[in-house]
């Protein structure tokens, strides 16, 4: 099978979405001090990722389905979104996408494909092969993508699903997110694969699929990996794991603590755990957001200019994003009942 | 009507459901390994399979599948196999309606026997009801009759959120008339199992047939108990109970759960606040006694709520003045 590359227009599409996830996280971030009180609890962000998930999502088709895990801001910008509906739900207002009821760690539209988000670790993978049993019973090609970090797969419920999706040969793709730490514990202090120096994809072989480990900060290659993946699903052949090396740019979540305290995010663990300044600076260096706009500059795809066209162009998105939120009213107290049952 | 064990009627009620609605599945561990399995027979491996034993990915799979507008019905055999997957069942099914702001439904039944008092021993005899009923989301149907099993699973298909449908191990093999053809009993409408009005007994699972055993014996001293199975527990039909208690003025509960993990403490507690100026007397609890079921039969009997600890209840209840 050979996955057809994304040609120029496909390429500024990517970087398009890529773009608007980071200045969408950015602005998450910047609420914490800008309109302090404003997001409540935990948030996470992508930022490092965005090739990864806009890169997998760029083979998402009509019928198709993603469900990922709290770090979930990236998708729904990828599948169509509208970031201020995402912005209101994170702001826990009237008009966010959810109601208010779900917040950061919970965004859901299910008329996009986004069917959900579970906030426990693990827990969303075998609802991913629930909607793909759903997919096979239709026959109609359609895959479903589960997004999931590296520390699912430490998780009873990353093994059990991956062995039943396998055996029913359930049309999902498992990309895993690896972005080296599970919160502050390195991924070598917790999986017996990275210990002994093997990619976290070898686990796939334990359940008899494909495992594919790709670098998760090109996009390029994230579609060409997820790409094969993809057209195997699609053909009835099963699942894959891909394994995507991304680094999280910012800290696990931003900061814990009881209301009065400022909840900004602090600096990455590799700094204030580990005192590794060194690496997280190399990450930096490494962002794959600037890394593909100079890729795409290089390859003649896009223009500096055109580049900071875009760039202007989804930051004006994204302060309307921002706008909309804060003056969305919070919901009506009574709507705290509703949903509950069906 | 038919006379069917009370397990063949859960089976009639699975099959009614899946005959009407190509999207009902029906999975679980040990199920549908043979061509002739009756339910593979009727619908084919698409949507009855066996499963290894991988209760947080069948719970969570029927999740994703119900997500996806199917109706999944999952065979876990014992309520203690859900607590292997408590996540799934009270942390994710009941959560995905209210978090997504009623954007997806998810239409699931776990099935699972509880309450198995026949040497089973310390980990598979749980009454593990309470557990779940107290969990917005989540629905909870404990049958006692065969009829009801039948009705109660095909109700519990139809409806649009996860059921918890625990089915009591002792009952498996009770006979009753079951109504042919398309059967479906309410949730929320408590039977008067019945009819009395010296003192209520509210029970529900195999303390039903034990608590009517009780009232019979009571009847012959001519005290009239009115024995009330409120079938559901979430959602509970408070209005009946309270409505007995209006009449009765006494109120025996009667749990297979250890003292502080019951319904009848939930039950307890609303009808102390709603209908206090109807009691004659203190509400008198029969749970099972404060220990891990015992293997050894005297011990497990002597744990469990029988008839003498009801009976002596009732008495309690109608000596006592407030």
């Amino acid at each position: 099978m050979s996955v057809q590359a994304p040609n120029a227009e496909r390429q500024i599409w990517i970087f398009t979405h890529m773009l608007r996830i980071r200045e969408f996280e950015e602005r998450v971030k910047r609420t914490f001090t800008e309109h302090p009180g404003v997001i409540r609890g935990h948030t996470h962000l992508a930022d490092g990722a965005e090739a990864s998930i806009v890169g997998s999502l760029s083979h998402f088709k009509n019928g198709d389905a993603a469900l990922a895990t709290y770090r979930c801001h990236g998708y729904p910008l990828v599948l169509g979104s509208d970031p201020k509906a995402m912005m209101a739900e994170i702001y826990g207002r009237v008009d966010g996408l959810c109601k208010g009821l779900g917040g950061s760690m919970h965004l859901t539209d299910v008329k996009r494909g986004f069917l959900g988000t579970s906030g426990i670790v693990g827990a969303g993978i075998p609802h991913a092969a629930g909607a793909a049993w759903a997919a096979q019973i239709r026959k109609k090609r359609e895959v479903v993508f589960c997004f999931f970090g590296d520390g699912a797969s430490k998780q009873g419920a990353f093994h059990e699903t991956l062995n039943i999706a396998s055996l029913w040969k359930l049309p999902v793709i498992f990309v895993m997110e690896n972005n080296g730490y599970n919160v502050v514990t390195t991924t070598a202090q917790e999986d017996a694969n990275a210990a002994a120096g093997e990619p976290l994809a070898v686990k796939a072989k334990g359940y008899a699929m494909p495992g594919v480990t790709v670098d998760g900060a090109d996009p390029l290659a994230v579609a060409a990996t997820v790409g094969t993946a993809v057209e195997r699903a699609r053909a009835g052949e099963g699942p894959t794991l891909v394994e995507s090396k991304v680094y999280r740019l910012s800290a696990h979540g931003n900061i814990i603590a009881p209301p009065g305290v400022p909840l900004h995010y602090p600096e990455h663990e590799a700094i204030t755990i580990f005192g590794k300044r060194e690496e997280y600076e190399a990450a930096l260096r490494g962002d794959p957001v600037p890394r593909f706009r100079a890729a795409l500059v290089k390859s003649g795809v896009l223009s500096g200019a055109k580049a900071d066209g875009l760039a202007a162009q989804v930051a004006k998105e994204m302060d309307a994003a921002v706008t909309f939120a804060v003056k969305s009213p919070f919901p009506k107290l009574e709507s705290a009942l509703d949903n509950v049952y069906a | 009507m038919a006379q069917l064990p009370f397990i063949a009627a859960v089976d009639a009620g699975i099959h009614q459901e899946m005959k009407r609605d190509a999207t009902v599945l029906y999975f679980g561990q040990n199920l549908a390994t043979t061509e002739n399995h009756p339910f593979v027979a009727a619908y084919g491996h698409e949507r009855v399979r066996v499963t290894p034993i991988s209760e947080t990915a069948e719970i969570g799979i029927a999740i994703g599948a119900a997500m996806s507008g199917l109706r999944p019905v999952v065979e876990l055999y014992m309520a203690e196999f859900m607590l292997v997957a408590m996540d799934q069942v009270v942390n994710e099914a009941p959560r995905f309606r209210y978090m997504s702001g009623g954007q997806v439904k998810v239409p699931l039944v776990l099935k699972a026997g509880f309450g198995f008092a026949a040497g089973w021993a310390g980990q598979h005899t749980g009454s593990l009801t309470a557990l779940f009923m107290g969990v917005p989301g989540l629905k909870v149907v404990v049958p006692s009759t065969a009829a009801d099993a039948k009705g109660l699973m095909a109700t519990a298909i139809r409806d649009d959120n996860p059921v918890v449908f625990l089915h009591h191990y002792l009952l498996t093999l009770e006979h009753g008339e079951v109504p042919d053809g398309e059967h479906l009993v309410p949730f929320g409408k408590a039977e008067v199992r019945r009819a009395g009005g010296d003192v209520t007994i509210v029970a529900t699972g195999w303390m039903v047939p034990r608590s009517l055993a009780a009232a019979e014996k009571l009847a012959a001293e001519g005290i009239q108990a009115e024995v009330i199975d409120p079938r559901t527990v979430a959602p509970l039909d408070l209005a009946t109970i309270l409505k007995s208690v209006a009449k009765t003025g006494r109120l025996v509960l009667v749990d297979q759960a250890p003292r502080h993990a019951t319904v009848a403490g939930i039950i307890a507690g609303d009808v102390a606040e709603h209908g206090f100026s109807s009691l004659k007397a203190p509400i008198v609890q029969v749970t099972a006694r404060d220990a891990t079921v015992p293997y050894s039969e005297p011990l497990e009997a002597y744990v469990i709520p029988d008839e003498e600890r009801i009976i002596a209840a009732v008495r309690t209840v109608l000596k006592a003045r407030r």
